[in-house]
């Protein structure tokens, strides 16, 4: 089975974003975060996936998650 | 049919599901998500047992703790109506899920208030906000406008000051914040302050490009060159599911006995959606431990 690509933007006081990492290190998936805070382009670049601009974003390969969707997410980790 | 179903996963839902379980009630909590309101918080000082403890954090130890009794869990539903049906209720989800138990608790919280003007709903996640602490720092060296004049507006205009190039704060009515707060947007150089001020409209097409406000006292617009608009103007109670079967007051919570009994028998409410008159995490989850005693008291008188 193919490990899943998995990138998330968040910013560092968001509880949301928090909370998906927690997700997904007790589910032990290994992710590429990006502060869109700090770094200007991956904000670009989170909008331009996700059409809007609130964080958490979540992509699994090509699936973008807007929020922490958790019912979501099970099924695109699963 | 399970004895209890307890819909909200929030501190007033879980302190709920943790009595009920240790009752040995056969439980079903239903919910959106686990944490309900503390998800958008960040820093609480003011829970028994943590000098500082982050929202996260709390609700994965609440998550760890009611995961350890016997309760049915469905994360992720939401009840869009609470329903009498004979020998006791019925919830169905907004997926057409059907639920029956024997009583129930109540314990949705509330969530943010809307302006409800055009642009707001198309624009919500495209510049448009109801969690500063969330995304605030996404429009860092944007002009930006905080609308609300309360501390969680005053708050989200300090944060903003420090990082946004400009920032609008729109308030209906003069300032109702702590002082302190108040005091401290003197030193912001990059503010500029419209109280008595109505937000008439937030424009754009696929992102936010302005806010339009009204002066109430003589009717004159402006026009705010703004690509964030923060609304931070209070919260409305979940009461929805419950409308029409239970009493609501004028703000729309549940009134509720001290032992947490609505108007309907074996229909309890907990934490935020009632008329609980402080709305605070340890009072939430007094609150649900309270009415998981009474539906567990009520379950035990019901003729068999």
């Amino acid at each position: 089975m193919v490990d899943k690509k998995v990138v998330i933007y968040t910013t560092p006081t968001c509880p949301w974003c928090h909370r998906a990492k927690d997700y997904l290190s007790r589910k032990g998936i290994s992710f590429t975060e990006h502060n869109v805070a700090e770094d200007r382009e991956a904000a670009k670049e989170m909008i331009d996936k996700s059409k809007q601009m609130g964080v958490p974003v979540i992509i699994v390969d090509d699936e973008v998650v807007v929020g922490f969707n958790q019912s979501k997410l099970d099924g695109l980790l699963a | 049919m399970h004895d209890l179903i307890i819909v909200g996963g929030g501190p007033a839902g879980i302190a709920a599901g943790v009595y009920a379980a240790r009752k040995q009630l056969k439980t079903l909590l239903i919910s959106v998500d686990i944490g309900g309101q503390i998800n958008n918080t960040w820093g609480i000082e003011n829970y028994l047992g943590y000098q500082f403890i982050e929202g996260p954090e709390l609700i994965n130890k609440f998550q760890t703790q009611v995961s350890q009794f016997p309760i049915d869990q469905k994360i992720g539903d939401k009840v869009s109506q609470v329903s009498k049906i004979d020998g006791g209720f019925e919830a169905v989800t907004e997926a057409g899920d059907k639920y029956q138990a024997k009583a129930v608790i109540l314990a949705t919280g509330k969530k943010p208030r809307k302006l409800n003007v055009p642009g707001e709903t198309e624009l919500t996640g495209r510049g448009v906000t109801y969690c500063a602490i969330c995304d605030g720092p996404v429009f860092t060296g944007q002009r930006v406008a905080v609308v609300g004049g309360g501390n969680s507006a005053l708050e989200a205009t300090l944060d903003m000051v420090k990082i946004a190039e400009h920032v609008d704060l729109v308030s209906l009515t003069p300032l109702t914040g702590d002082p302190i707060l108040i005091s401290q947007l003197a030193n912001a150089k990059n503010l500029s302050v419209f109280t008595e001020h109505q937000t008439v409209e937030i424009k754009g097409k696929d992102l936010v490009e302005g806010a339009l406000i009204k002066d109430i006292k003589n009717g004159k617009e402006k026009h705010l060159d703004v690509t964030g608009v923060f609304i931070e103007i209070g919260l409305v109670p979940n009461s929805d599911a419950v409308k029409g079967l239970v009493e609501l007051n004028k703000q729309g919570e549940v009134t509720i006995t001290p032992t947490c009994e609505t108007t309907v028998p074996g229909l309890y409410a907990a934490g935020d959606v009632t008329d609980v008159p402080e709305k605070q995490i340890i009072v939430a989850a007094g609150e649900g431990a309270k009415a998981a005693l009474q539906a567990h008291r009520y379950l035990q008188r019901l003729v068999k």
